[in-house]
């Protein structure tokens, strides 16, 4: 991605603008998920109220699995920051250095 | 349950107070600079300062108050469990890491970061100190109540030792104690909510299906199924928006990222504090339906009608006195570290936002930033045990709701528009941030949780109990249009530079 032809400000633009939409699509995730809970227990309360299992509802289910949700969405971005972010960041720290 | 007095909740407490006031010997003799005082010298690692946001996070409202709602509401309950977890990833996607580099001690710094920092500032402490204030009346009140309930001691006498413990750690110890006071308390907290957890599923095979079955037999299915709490969708709705976006503008929760070295530990921690704030609230789903089977809604609310001792009833049913002594001091461990978190915070942002930054244009005399910020740790103390007075008795749950409310609407489309949109201007930063906090204040006092519950008129004149569903978006279009209307000269490059620190930190 940082290629010598590109200034180090470009590359910084670049890196940015992939970091917020990384940001910016997670978090839409979790507000699709949870405020689609929330809509569920709004409008459609009958089907939370089904039970699969003897005292499992598919409420409760759901429940867990926002939390659940979080979690895996958490660590969605700490992978991918420590796999793909953290290393750009050190070749744009470089190309700063490399520039000054 | 005649918990009165009780001799072993005493000794827990005690124990708890002599732990953290060594603490704050300690921190005391570290805690010389402003860095130390507001950071503590950003030598906290990732590990701790992830407990310490748990600690900082979970407060005796959803201890108490969400193990109370689940065992006399059921499924209702657990809507809240969920929406303040749900607050966490957004911290994580979006704040923690621009916050780390761009600023130094308090959040209005990253706003300020290329505005003019005057406006800014003023704006941004008004947003800080409301949330707080609102945050700390419902901690002081339910601390007094909870006191009162718990070890028979007076109201006023609790609030008393309340404040006057908070003010201990925080004007000795400063940023250091506090986090080690949070992260006492966390451990404490999730040890013995763990405990009692698993003492319940022991009474059902460690199969939490039996606990859910039997609730059901005993109260109907429907304490499985959503209820009445959820009558208005978008009561719900605007309650889940000012938990989901509240939590990244809680100037507490956003000093705690200053306390690390780097972005990167900033990243982790908020990683290991979801894992543990999560966990917490999935064991809140066992706590509230083990009470509600084990001790019962009605003896329960016979005890306290917002269902609060749910969880201390529920301790000594299963583990004895000793055990309900253990659970009351970790309640009571829980309210006096959230409330030194918020004390630190705004004494924050009375000394470095408004008196270093503004009245000093920048340019404080040595140590001075740091005199002011104790002077305002006693003053903060003092304003929370009078609130903490007057407020006695009123309902304050909502209060905590509205705090988040504030949050979500002065702070988080301010900070968020500074560090994402290249055009935010000063005009617009600031008009959001002060549409966002007066704009909460009206909707709030035009709302039923004041027109109704508290003035006891027949009807409000705005609909909603929380206003964030109206505030939030109110607060984003305002900061849009007026740095539309007013942008910065030089703005761009102002952003450019500021594009390089925001990925790359201040080194």
């Amino acid at each position: 991605m940082v290629t010598p032809s590109t200034s180090a400000a470009e590359a910084t633009r670049t890196l940015a603008i992939k970091r917020w939409r990384i940001a910016a699509t997670l978090t839409l995730l979790m507000v699709c998920v949870y405020f689609g809970f929330i809509a569920l227990v709004a409008y459609r309360p009958a089907l939370l109220a089904k039970q699969v299992q003897d005292g499992l509802s598919i409420g409760i289910i759901l429940g867990a699995l926002v939390i659940v949700a979080a979690w895996v969405l958490t660590y969605t971005y700490v992978r991918w920051a420590n796999q793909v972010y953290d290393p750009a960041l050190l070749a744009l720290r470089a190309h700063h250095e490399g520039e000054q | 349950m005649n918990s009165s007095a009780d001799s072993v909740a005493i000794a827990f407490f005690a124990g708890f107070i002599t732990l953290t006031l060594a603490i704050t010997y300690w921190a005391a003799r570290r805690t010389s600079s402003t860095d130390d005082f507001y950071a503590a010298g950003r030598t906290v690692t990732a590990g701790q300062n992830g407990i310490a946001l748990a600690g900082d996070y979970m407060s005796a409202a959803s201890f108490l108050g969400i193990a109370g709602l689940v065992s006399t509401s059921g499924f209702d309950g657990l809507i809240y469990s969920t929406g303040w977890l749900v607050g966490w990833p957004v911290v994580l996607f979006l704040i923690a890491e621009p916050l780390r580099n761009l600023g130094r001690y308090t959040f209005a710094d990253v706003v300020a970061a290329r505005l003019d920092p005057i406006p800014v500032r003023i704006a941004a402490a008004c947003g800080t100190l409301a949330t707080i204030a609102f945050y700390l009346i419902a901690q002081m009140v339910g601390a007094g109540g909870l006191i009162k309930l718990l070890f028979g001691i007076p109201y006023e006498a609790a609030v008393v030792i309340v404040g006057v413990a908070m003010m201990a750690y925080v004007l000795f110890g400063g940023m250091l104690a506090t986090t080690w006071v949070q992260i006492v308390k966390a451990v404490l907290l999730l040890g013995g909510a763990a405990a009692l957890a698993l003492m319940v599923l022991s009474r059902f095979h460690f199969d939490p299906r039996e606990l859910f079955a039997q609730a059901a037999a005993k109260y109907g299915a429907g304490v499985l199924a959503p209820g009445k709490l959820v009558s208005n969708p978008l009561d719900a709705i605007s309650l889940g928006l000012a938990l989901m976006f509240g939590t990244a503008g809680l100037p507490h929760i956003l000093m705690r990222f200053y306390t690390v070295p780097d972005a990167r530990a900033a990243r982790k921690s908020v990683f290991i504090a979801t894992g543990l704030i999560g966990m917490f609230y999935l064991m809140t789903f066992v706590l509230g339906f083990g009470a509600m089977v084990l001790v019962g809604p009605d003896a329960i609310k016979a005890v306290d009608a917002g269902g609060n001792m749910a969880a201390p009833m529920l301790a000594q049913l299963l583990g004895g006195r000793p055990f309900l002594g253990f659970i009351a001091a970790v309640a009571f461990a829980t309210i006096l570290a959230v409330v030194a978190g918020l004390a630190l915070s705004g004494a924050a942002a009375i000394s470095h936002d408004l008196w270093s930054s503004v009245i000093r244009r920048g340019h404080p005399k040595p140590g001075e930033e740091l005199l002011v910020a104790r002077i305002a740790t006693i003053g903060l103390a003092l304003i929370a045990i009078t609130l903490g007075i007057l407020f006695k008795g009123q309902n304050v749950a909502f209060m905590v709701g509205l705090a988040f409310a504030i949050a979500a609407s002065a702070n988080f489309p301010a900070l968020v528009l500074s560090v994402f949109w290249r055009r935010t201007s000063t005009a617009g930063a600031t008009a959001s941030m002060v549409t966002g906090t007066l704009a909460t204040l009206l909707l709030i006092s035009l709302s039923p949780a004041v027109q109704v519950d508290l003035l006891h008129h027949a009807s409000a004149i705005f609909p909603l109990k929380n206003p964030a569903l109206v505030s939030i978006p109110l607060s984003f279009a305002t900061g849009v249009i007026v740095s539309l209307l007013f942008p910065d000269r030089e703005g761009a490059a102002r952003y450019a530079a500021l594009e390089k620190r925001l990925l790359l930190g201040a080194d």
